[in-house]
């Protein structure tokens, strides 16, 4: 009886170290972003590898709940709800990777009068990552404040939409850019904004499955 | 020939564990909280403990309805009741076995001509409707408290997920505890009276006559449960599967919770000994209190809008559609068997009211100057003797049904050296024991006779008005009935 009940923390502790990750994820994002425009290369290029390393675990991470729960039967009911919850709040934490990752590669050019724009919209990403993770986390213990929490989250991936417009106007008006400079900055604001909807999918999902767990 | 006899039971003991074990862990299992095979062992374990230490209570009310005393009507009854469950379930037709054994029994009063006590028939018929409304009023109840207590606390969903699994395996424990023991007259209270076993001594424990016929009955539930339950909850499906697994275990609590109050006799007991009025032990439908439960918590979770009155109207065509059917199949086999197989399926229980009743009614109050007039006269019937005291005399029927009480012919021959023998030495006093013994070679017509000169002789046998108390003088002296009925001695020593 009590290696079920310490399997169970054992689980429980693991869910919440995946969820950990995509925050510290998150955190690692929004400071390597922030030297990229100030144009500190090295600690930035030092942030992207620490993200990759992180994506990686929690690739594990979420691989051993998903086998865990398949193994020992756990969660009949909510069991797909909850692995599709981890697959898709891990696609999150893969769109944050690719972008910084594409940023390394890519390097664009980041005009001084729009860089204030970019780390506003990086940080609106942030919130609703942010937001996102504990929405997912009351899920898994605090049904009734869950529906704050999609509250916030739609909140900044609406707030992600507004200067991701804003900033592709101001772009495409530049008449110092190239063509193909606009069009790669816009890429990558879209690339930003992507990551706010991803995340705004699984508040929505969330929110679905929270309905279906009321008893 | 009596393995043959008892085959109907155990019939109606596998139907019962096949049909309503889902009712107990079918959501355990339907919704792959437990395994069929830990659900199935746990039920079938418990199902018979609970026939064979708890089956007493609901057992007796049957024999109050009609005690068939011939092996061969407690067969044909048995199995009628069996086919109307097989043929209504093969029809789609809501059917509890609850309910056709009710109707199978009060056929055979019929077909025997004896009377149908109304009153324990009234009872059993509340309890059919009390207790799918009391099994949903506890859902509803849980239900509330449940979701205010999970709003409050924190539990993550994989803890939420263990506590239901346990909380599953331990009510599939108790329901099946409950169901044996409310649900075990049903399979095998038809042979009570005419039960072939003796009592065994297993070194530890010493089971019952009952006890012994209820243990068989029990096994072939437990069989009924691993060989066929799982086909039923796969194939029939039930209202209960689309539950959530919380809102399935309220459901099957308050179930078992139902099933439990109306066996137990240890609850009627506290009931008593508080002045409380006791809450009647009768074997209830276990698919009904599921439905009531499913109602109760729907009705918590969405109000007024989803009390589904098919559902509804299901339930009570079950109530009056069920009994008749089997009632009708039971008196027909009855005659086929009496008439065609030339089997005794029922022994007369004739009545003759001699000076000694007279005389015992005019101390009790009732006095008709006609009865004399129906002295010595041998009355085969009940019911016959009912209708002539009713054109001859201008007694009540109160009155009647006390005259046909003390009328009842029986043949009882105290023999001192069985006392030890047949009787459990706990359950009687020393001073009991005793007063028994001294009525040694002493036969008996009537059993008021005999509770007269045992309470004459000693005091233990007398009422105090202690409801419990006398309760328990009734049951003693029922036993001893039973036991020394001149054809039971005479099965005891064939030689």
């Amino acid at each position: 009886m009590f290696t079920i009940f310490k399997k169970t923390r054992e689980l429980e502790a693991e869910i919440s170290k995946f969820l950990d990750t995509i925050i510290e994820a998150s955190i690692h994002f929004k400071e390597g972003m922030k030297y990229y425009l100030q144009g500190n290369i090295a600690p930035f290029e030092e942030k992207v590898r620490i993200i990759d390393k992180l994506e990686s675990q929690a690739d594990d991470l979420r691989r051993s709940v998903e086998e865990n729960l398949y193994l020992n039967m756990l969660l009949p009911e909510a069991r797909g709800d909850v692995l599709a919850l981890l697959e898709n709040s891990d696609d999150v934490l893969n769109a944050v990777e690719e972008t910084i990752i594409e940023c390394s590669v890519e390097k664009p050019e980041c005009k001084e009068e729009l860089k204030q724009e970019m780390m506003q919209l990086v940080e609106a990403v942030v919130d609703a990552v942010d937001e996102m993770v504990s929405t997912v986390r009351d899920y898994f213990t605090n049904l009734s404040d869950v529906p704050n929490h999609i509250t916030k989250l739609k909140v900044h991936e609406h707030e992600t939409d507004e200067i991701g417009e804003r900033m592709r106007r101001k772009i495409f008006r530049r008449n110092d850019l190239d063509l193909c400079q606009k069009m790669q900055l816009r890429d990558f604001v879209l690339r930003l904004e992507k990551i706010a909807d991803l995340a705004e999918d699984v508040g929505d999902r969330v929110d679905i499955y929270r309905i279906k767990r009321l008893v | 020939m009596t393995w043959i006899f008892l085959s109907s039971g155990f019939l109606l003991g596998w139907s019962l564990g096949a049909n309503n074990a889902g009712n107990i862990f079918g959501p355990a299992v339907g919704t792959r909280m437990v395994k069929f095979r830990t659900a199935a062992a746990i039920a079938s374990i418990f199902v018979i403990l609970g026939a064979v230490i708890s089956g007493a209570g609901a057992a007796h009310t049957y024999g109050k309805l009609g005690a068939i005393n011939a092996i061969a009507g407690s067969f044909t009854a048995a199995l009628s009741a069996a086919l109307t469950v097989f043929w209504m379930t093969k029809l789609g037709l809501p059917v509890s076995t609850t309910q056709a054994i009710v109707g199978a029994i009060i056929g055979w009063d019929v077909f025997s001509g004896n009377l149908i006590d109304t009153t324990t028939l009234s009872k059993i018929l509340s309890t059919w409707v009390a207790s799918p409304i009391l099994s949903g009023i506890f859902a509803f109840v849980f239900y509330i408290a449940l979701r205010h207590y999970l709003a409050r606390v924190r539990i993550h969903i994989l803890e939420m997920d263990l506590y239901t699994r346990i909380g599953l395996i331990l009510i599939a424990a108790f329901g099946a505890y409950s169901l044996g023991a409310n649900n075990i007259a049903n399979v095998m209270g038809v042979f009570i009276s005419s039960n072939p076993f003796k009592s065994l001594d297993l070194g530890l424990f010493r089971l019952k006559d009952i006890q012994v016929l209820f243990l068989t009955g029990g096994v072939f539930i437990a069989i009924g449960i691993f060989t066929y339950s799982y086909r039923v909850i796969k194939t029939v499906g039930n209202d209960i599967f689309k539950l959530s697994p919380i809102a399935a275990l309220i459901t099957l609590l308050s179930e078992s919770i139902v099933l439990f109050i109306f066996a137990s006799q240890k609850l009627e007991r506290l009931l008593i000994s508080i002045g409380l009025p006791p809450i009647p032990l009768v074997p209830v439908s276990s698919s009904q209190a599921v439905v009531g439960g499913v109602i109760g918590v729907a009705f918590a979770k969405k109000g007024w809008k989803m009390i589904n009155y098919r559902l509804l109207i299901k339930i009570v065509m079950g109530w009056i559609f069920t009994p008749v059917s089997s009632g009708l199949l039971t008196f027909f086999s009855l005659f086929i068997m009496q008439n065609v197989f030339t089997q005794p399926v029922y022994y007369p229980k004739p009545h003759i009211i001699t000076q000694d009743v007279i005389e015992k009614l005019s101390n009790m109050g009732i006095k008709d100057p006609n009865l004399i007039e129906l002295e010595d006269k041998i009355f085969k019937t009940q019911v016959k003797l009912k209708s002539v005291l009713k054109e001859k005399t201008s007694l009540n029927s109160d009155q009647i049904l006390k005259v046909i009480e003390l009328s009842e012919v029986d043949s009882i021959l105290i023999d001192s050296n069985l006392v030890n023998q047949i009787l459990d030495p706990d359950m009687f006093t020393y001073c009991q024991l005793k007063s028994l013994k001294k009525l040694h070679g002493q036969l008996f017509i009537y059993k008021w006779q005999l509770k007269d000169k045992l309470q004459k002789i000693c005091k233990d046998w007398r009422y105090t008005g202690d409801k419990l108390h006398d309760k328990d003088i009734n049951e003693k002296l029922n036993i001893i009935f039973r036991k020394f009925r001149i054809s039971e001695i005479r099965r005891l020593q064939p030689s």
